[in-house]
């Protein structure tokens, strides 16, 4: 009978180090720690007045986004550049696809330019997995957001932040707000708090933005910010795509702004001490009032920071992961 | 020209038949079971010992891709494969490009499996005009010939009121009505089953409701026009309850399940493996064994193969944007006996739910190994082992998700109007 | 076999030499800073020992080894400290031991990605043979030579021992 592949089948080498950085599902809490550890190191290097390792010097990264986003590509970019990696930024819109050059094409181009690795951004769920498993031993694949699946470096810049600010993951109350059936980012979220230990990962939205048996991620589910941020240490605020009004998910911004939006008011429920945290871009106004965007709670520019430290350490683990899989294959 | 089969397992569901013993054929069509017809003079003998003896399989759902897509298989590849298999004829589905919505394209298929010589073919017409699911096609011309059903392929028609009318068009006709149940705003743009796998892997699923939703309206259709639907390729436990219940009632429906929605659930799609994407989607373990269930007590009439073979770069693409479907014609013998190891399902009900259980739902001859019918025989050893690779696959389509994993079941030979097709 | 050194009289040594060598130089106030993790120990020793006041800065070469792409990330690699400018200042590097002089290629360049020192002094406890770069320390505890299956390897932190193993 035909089993199920398993994701770390691929983004593990032998010696159970990454190779690709695809999912956060089936890393082990070693793994996760070791990734937040790394970045702490390279949060450092980014406070010198020489921003700039050699790590990966004469490597080269392309980043092959087919879903357009500046702001994802530009820390991976940075990142990339930090390591004093060469780096080569693709946008391969879906037309372009659709002129009959086929993904496997196109990634079959890029292995001929000896790249190292590549930063893969793709609307569909699973395409990194799909092109991890196309290319060469020789090149790394790190997720930057597919379809609704996973978005590892985002969740893995968030756990960096919460650990900063809590120290520990033992004991917190997570809750993470809004429009968790299309969140690539919750998803990756749930499992790495679930992983790293915290005590309980609630979400908080209307059932129209809730995946079916979404609780056997690990995660209580609320549909009022009452209840679900009660006593919570961490919150996370979702982004709100307006094509959301469309299609009988919700009535209103207005309506989910009254729900769900994050206010001074709302964020009283919720300890003293916590901190607010968003992926962003934000809505002000939609899913949280400026007041508490900006105010003493809100951790959202440490996130953007961390972002190129989190993916600074996740570009030399894969590559290092990389190189010591090639040469345990090629003996000398 | 006279064969005798001698000393396999003769499986003969229909006429509860199921010993060691001999079977002679006499000029294409079954003479005799234990003992020689009188005078009776074999020109060739095929030695079926440790063998299976079973009435040639018939499937409900074989896409043999021509005319229009030649690359994924031609009609002579895919019933050749088809009689690898064990298969002695199959449905071929109205997808063809042009649709087989006219007697030209139904002339051409037949023609092409006539002077293929493997498996006969069954076409089954479109039930709309192009598939469009607009207009009424020429249900009589398909009819007159040789479609044994019209379908829609698993695409929407339009509203309930074209599809009641197809219905009773089709039925003044005596045609059935193949439909795969599914609501298509329901269904929207899924690929995987509605349920914590989607959630984890973040694909778009179908929820259960969009197949029980059709299975439920499609039921009362029938009711209401007298037409025979036949609902292909079942996933959930609840429509299996749905169908079970309308038989109940004696609503002329029927139903279909495939070979893989018997061994796999959405637990195997974890991996974003695009060989598993198939449609209806894989549902979970509680379906699984409903649909077992079905099967055994005769609500679902008969496993079909839904054979779908794709060229491979059909498969290269990420899960959602793969093409759906398995190439399973080869693979579905040695699957079920698999069940039938395991206990799951009797040796008889495997050579029912492959044979007479199709020829029930088509209400055309064959099925059994009556005296005076033709001779479709199978004869497979249910213990030879094999491996599924590219070479042992003899359809064009190598999109099997057992490709590497050794199966057990081999098929020896295959008869069809007692000429041996495949051995 | 195990070899024991005693580290105290050798350090004792190197903190005498460093001091003459310093004064020749005409070099007053450095900054001390030891490479992790043996280097880091002794460069504390050295630092308190001086009488340097300022705290001593740690670095990590993991980001900067040359065999990255054939042996990979160190995975406890930690943040490199240095708890004052180096630009312009007088450097005391601080190794536990030189052989290759790989570390101390990397430890030089990570130095000048945090500013451009004055000078680097180079002090290790142990001097290897086996020189791939031209590299050599200017204070050195002891000069030693290794038979082929011999490794040597500096333990502490509380009391520091010099270990010679077999492999």
């Amino acid at each position: 009978m035909a089993h199920p592949k398993e994701p770390n089948r691929l983004q593990l080498n032998d010696q159970g180090r990454l190779r690709h950085f695809l999912t956060l599902d089936g890393l082990d809490r070693a793994t996760l720690t070791e990734i937040l550890d790394t970045a702490d190191s390279f949060i450092e290097v980014g406070a010198r007045s020489i921003k700039k390792v050699p790590l990966l010097r004469g490597k080269t990264v392309v980043n092959l986004f087919f879903e357009a986003s500046t702001r994802t590509r530009s820390t991976f970019e940075l990142a990339a550049k930090r390591l004093s990696a060469d780096v080569l930024n693709l946008n391969i819109s879906t037309s372009a696809t659709s002129k009959g050059e086929s993904l496997s094409d196109t990634l079959q181009n890029l292995e001929a330019m000896a790249s190292d690795m590549f930063v893969v951004r793709h609307s569909q769920s699973g395409a990194p997995h799909f092109i991890a498993e196309s290319v060469t031993p020789n090149v790394s694949i790190i997720n930057a957001g597919d379809g609704r699946h996973a978005h590892p470096t985002q969740a893995m810049l968030d756990m960096l932040t919460i650990r900063q600010h809590k120290g520990a993951f033992e004991g917190l109350t997570v809750a993470i707000v809004g429009d968790i059936l299309h969140s690539r980012v919750a998803r990756s979220q749930i499992r790495a708090l679930n992983t790293l230990g915290v005590s309980e990962v609630r979400v908080i939205a209307p059932n129209t933005l809730l995946p079916v048996d979404i609780e056997s991620l690990g995660v209580s589910v609320f549909s009022t910010m009452k209840e679900g941020l009660d006593a919570v240490d961490v919150i996370i605020m979702l982004r709100l795509q307006k094509e959301r009004m469309e299609g009988a998910l919700l009535p209103s911004e207005h309506e989910f702004y009254e729900l769900y939006g994050l206010t001074t008011e709302k964020l009283e429920y919720a300890k003293p001490d916590s901190i607010v945290m968003h992926p962003g871009p934000i809505n002000r106004g939609v899913e949280i009032e400026s007041a508490v965007a900006d105010g003493p709670q809100s951790v959202i520019l440490n996130q953007v920071t961390n972002g190129i430290a989190v993916r600074m350490a996740v570009m030399s683990m894969a590559m290092s992961g990389q190189t010591a899989a090639i040469s345990a294959a090629t003996p000398e | 020209m006279n064969i005798e089969i001698k000393s396999g397992r003769v499986v003969d569901p229909v006429n509860g038949v199921d010993e060691v013993q001999s079977l002679y054929v006499s000029e294409g069509k079954i003479a005799a079971i234990g003992v020689p017809p009188e005078g009776f003079l074999a020109n060739e003998v095929i030695d079926a010992a440790g063998c299976v003896v079973s009435p040639g399989f018939i499937d409900l759902c074989t896409y043999l891709r021509e005319p229009g897509y030649e690359y994924k298989g031609t009609v002579a590849s895919e019933t050749f494969a088809a009689a690898k298999g064990g298969y002695t004829a199959v449905c071929c589905p109205p997808e063809t490009l042009p649709v087989n919505d006219s007697e030209a394209v139904t002339n051409l298929i037949l023609d092409l499996a006539s002077r293929a010589g493997s498996a006969k073919v069954y076409p089954i017409g479109a039930l709309t005009k192009g598939l469009k699911g607009q207009q009424l096609s020429e249900i009589y011309s398909l009819k007159q010939a040789g479609c044994v059903a019209v379908g829609n392929s698993g695409r929407p028609v339009a509203n309930l009121s074209v599809l009641k009318r197809c219905c009773e068009y089709a039925k003044t006709h005596e045609m059935s009505v193949f439909v795969r149940p599914e609501d298509v705003s329901l269904a929207s743009d899924g690929c995987v089953h509605e349920g914590a796998v989607a959630t984890r892997l973040g694909l778009p699923g179908i929820p259960v409701l969009a197949e029980t939703v059709a299975v439920s309206q499609l039921s009362l259709l029938a009711e209401e026009t007298g037409a025979h639907i036949h609902m292909s390729q079942l996933t959930s436990e609840k429509s299996v309850e749905l169908v079970a219940a309308a038989k109940a009632r004696g609503i002329p429906v029927t139903a279909d399940v495939s070979v893989q929605h018997l061994l796999l659930t959405d637990i195997a799609v974890s991996g974003f493996d695009s060989r598993l994407h198939c449609l209806p989607p894989f549902r979970s373990e509680a379906d699984r064994l409903a649909l077992i269930e079905g099967v055994n007590t005769g609500v679902i009439d008969a496993v079909c193969s839904q054979h779908q073979p794709h060229e491979a770069a059909a498969k290269q693409a990420p899960f959602a944007e793969s093409e759906p479907g398995v190439s399973s014609i080869e693979t579905a013998l040695p699957l079920l006996l698999g069940l039938e190891r395991k206990s799951v399902l009797s040796m008889d009900m495997l050579v029912r739910a492959l044979s007479a259980g199709a020829t029930r739902v088509l209400g055309v001859k064959g099925g059994s190994l009556s005296v005076g019918e033709s001779a479709d025989i199978c004869i497979f050893d249910p213990l030879a082992q094999w491996v599924v690779s590219d070479e042992s696959i003899k359809s064009l389509g190598k999109n099997t998700p057992w490709d590497g994993i050794e199966l057990q079941g081999l098929v020896k030979a295959t008869l069809v109007d007692g000429h041996t097709v495949y051995a | 076999m195990t070899e024991l050194l005693d580290v105290e009289s050798l350090l004792g040594e190197i903190c005498d030499d460093l001091s003459q060598h310093l004064v020749a130089k005409n070099i007053s106030s450095p900054c001390v800073i030891g490479i992790r993790t043996g280097g880091v120990w002794l460069a504390s020793y050295i630092q308190k020992n001086l009488g340097v006041s300022k705290s001593c800065g740690e670095l990590d070469i993991s980001f900067y080894r040359d065999d990255f792409t054939r042996i990979g990330l160190n995975p406890t690699v930690k943040p490199s400290s240095l708890p004052f400018e180096t630009e312009g200042r007088d450097i005391v590097l601080v190794d536990d031991v030189v052989m290759s002089g790989r570390t101390i290629r990397a430890a030089m360049n990570e130095l000048f990605d945090y500013g451009r020192p004055a000078s680097i002094t180079l002090v290790t406890l142990i001097d290897l043979d086996g020189r791939e770069l031209p590299i050599q320390p200017d204070i050195v505890g002891r000069k030693l030579t290794l038979k082929e299956n011999q490794q040597v390897k500096l333990k502490g932190p509380e009391k520091l021992v010099l270990e010679v193993t077999e492999k």
